[in-house]
């Protein structure tokens, strides 16, 4: 188990603000934030690759703060891969335990598992001058792995990658931890990665941890503006609220159970309105409404793909304010909207989130 | 558009020519007084300077003083060239300064301060039984004091040149900062340090002023040549001073050869 207490740093501009952090064994925490927030200093000083100008790090209870990287359980892998050209693929790998005083015939039996485990049998006697992007990133993965850390910490693995061998490998990145023991401690500015690999993530702005979450409470559920803003959400709208249950965005009054005095903003989940042709309560055609407290009537703007659903961009009242529905490809083509029709959004409680 | 592109490339012709001829004024300065010599020394009198047992001597003490030169400041200059690449510390800047510092001193001036170490009244003089003025060590010495620089600028550059994450991960890994400096950080930056060795060998050879106030005897090349014009004249210094250019020049040759392969590979092909 990790523990981080109040960890700072300064470097130049830059600060780390007292970072307090646990990290459950054998979890996959992801540290999601910008780039340039000091996600990297912060592992090079978990590393013990930097020291910090305060704070504690503990694992499992034992304070590792001033003890030595070569001596700390934690192995880094770097964006950049940091192999040694100077080295082959398999003496690379095998660097670690060799240099850690492993037994030869050991090293060499895990050299060997370890390159079964990350599909690079085929290429233990390359340079490493000569493989590519996705090969170099499964080397240093391997060659991390054989030093047998409890804590492997990888410093935008993923980033320098084409989209495809990314992808690819986000999966290799979970399988290796299925597979392995270790807990691993994942830095990134991309969403996705903390999406699909993380069992909770931790979100970084400005030196500071902002909020901790599954990635479905992530999600679903930022706790305020900076960290909405920077996980890209649609709909975020400043709220004027002076009693409990009702209040209004843009001039638009709405009412639901998220409005509250002291929030400062709304969230309007694209995916939770309900975008119709005609009124919703007098037609009670094609939905069921009793949940949909609030009718805005729209003029439809324009539709763009997102990902298999469609983005359907919706003008409300004073022209300034626009709301996006999430529709799925069936439902767009069954509601056959053109810009400029005429459209009605509803929506309830799960569609609001205060912040 | 493709005229344009055209008379671009066209510029970028008469550009290079340009380069290419005041490159080569720079190339015909070095070479010309060297064929000019080699021109001016008949066959026989090198001959005669290679039978010569005085000069042969005297290339002997001039290649071996300023070997000893070079390898003893490897083992001492090496680590500082590293402290100098990675650290930084208070007075790193003035340190730098002072390795630069035998540069800029006349050559003669700084015999004669070594003359107040390792002179016969000097502590280190008298530690080493009178003194190391007029012997092979004494040598050795002031050809080290002019030639270092060299020596620990190259090899810091080299050290320089290593990503300093390799090193990070090595230590991650497992490695001591001893293992790190060993099975990393030395063998990336190992041609640094043999080109500052060569350089600072190929300067510690060529020196002059600093030797010839430190031992007149036993004589160096640059010293018997120097010995060699005042006593007898031009043609009879020539001799000696060609046979040890062509020693030098075969020397450095061979250890170019030895570099080469490695830096080759060491080039991306798509470059």
């Amino acid at each position: 188990m990790l523990e981080l207490r109040d960890l700072r740093k300064r470097l130049g501009q830059w600060s780390l603000r007292g970072l307090d952090l646990t990290l459950e064994p054998g979890e996959y925490f992801v540290l999601l934030g910008p780039s340039g927030v000091g996600k990297s200093v912060t592992l090079e000083l978990i590393a013990g690759l930097r020291p910090p100008d305060h704070g504690q790090i503990l694992w499992n209870g034992e304070d590792l703060t001033a003890c030595p990287p070569e001596d700390r359980p934690f192995a880094i892998v770097y964006q950049d891969c940091a192999l040694f050209p100077h080295l082959t693929v398999r003496r690379n790998i095998a660097y670690g335990p060799r240099v850690s005083g492993v037994a030869p015939g050991e090293v060499a039996r895990r050299v060997a598992s370890l390159a079964k485990l990350v599909r690079i049998t085929d290429l233990l006697d390359r340079d490493v001058g000569s493989l590519s992007g996705g090969e170099e990133q499964r080397v240093a993965l391997a060659r991390a792995l054989a030093t047998q850390p409890e804590l492997l910490l990888l410093d935008e693995p993923l980033s320098a990658l084409d989209a495809s061998i990314r992808e690819y490998l986000r999966g290799e990145l979970a399988r290796l931890h299925t597979e392995s023991s270790a807990t691993f401690l994942h830095v990134t500015h991309a969403k996705e990665e903390a999406r699909h690999l993380a069992d909770r993530v931790g979100v970084m702005l400005e030196g500071r941890l902002v909020q901790v979450a599954t990635p479905r409470e992530l999600f679903r559920e930022p706790t305020n503006v900076e960290v909405s803003e920077f996980l890209g959400l649609r709909n975020l709208l400043p709220l004027r609220c002076t009693e409990p249950g009702c209040g209004s965005v843009g001039g638009i009054s709405l009412t639901g159970a998220a409005l509250k005095p002291g929030r400062s903003h709304l969230w309007i989940r694209p995916e939770e309105v309900i975008l119709s042709r005609d009124h919703p309560v007098e037609s009670a055609a094609d939905h069921p409404v009793e949940s949909a407290a609030n009718v805005l009537e729209g003029r439809l703007l324009g539709v763009e793909d997102a990902d298999t659903l469609r983005r359907v961009h919706v003008t409300l009242g004073n022209e300034d304010l626009t709301l996006e529905v999430l529709l799925t490809d069936a439902r767009f083509g069954a509601l056959a909207l053109s810009p400029g029709d005429r459209v009605y959004l509803s929506f309830g409680d799960a569609a609001l989130h205060g912040l | 558009m493709a005229v344009a592109v055209r008379r671009s490339i066209g510029r970028q012709w008469w550009f290079h020519l340009v380069l290419a001829v005041l490159g080569s004024s720079v190339v015909l300065f070095v070479v010309a007084p060297l064929i000019g010599m080699v021109v001016a020394t008949s066959l026989s009198d090198l001959s005669a300077a290679a039978r010569d047992r005085v000069v042969l001597e005297s290339i002997r003490v001039t290649l071996f003083a300023a070997l000893w030169a070079t390898l003893a400041c490897t083992l001492v200059g090496v680590p500082l060239a590293y402290l100098l690449a990675r650290k930084r510390f208070a007075g790193r800047s003035l340190l730098l300064a002072i390795i630069d510092l035998p540069i800029a001193i006349p050559h003669t001036v700084a015999g004669i301060a070594l003359l107040t170490v390792i002179g016969r009244g000097s502590w280190l003089g008298q530690a080493f039984g009178g003194g190391l003025v007029g012997t092979q060590v004494g040598i050795s010495v002031a050809m080290a004091f002019v030639s270092l620089p060299f020596l620990v600028n190259a090899a810091r550059e080299g050290f320089e040149a290593v990503p300093i994450r390799l090193e990070k991960a090595a230590r991650s890994l497992g490695a001591s900062p001893r293992q790190v400096f060993f099975t990393v950080s030395v063998p990336l930056a190992w041609r640094g340090v043999v080109s500052g060795m060569s350089l600072m060998w190929a300067r510690g050879i060529s020196e002059f002023g600093a030797v010839i106030i430190i031992a007149y005897y036993p004589m160096t090349t640059p010293v018997l040549v120097y010995q060699r014009l005042n006593d007898y004249g031009l043609s009879y210094a020539r001799s000696a001073a060609l046979l040890l250019v062509v020693v030098c020049i075969a020397v450095f040759a061979f250890l170019r050869f030895l570099a080469r392969p490695a830096a080759q590979q060491r080039e991306d092909p798509d470059a």
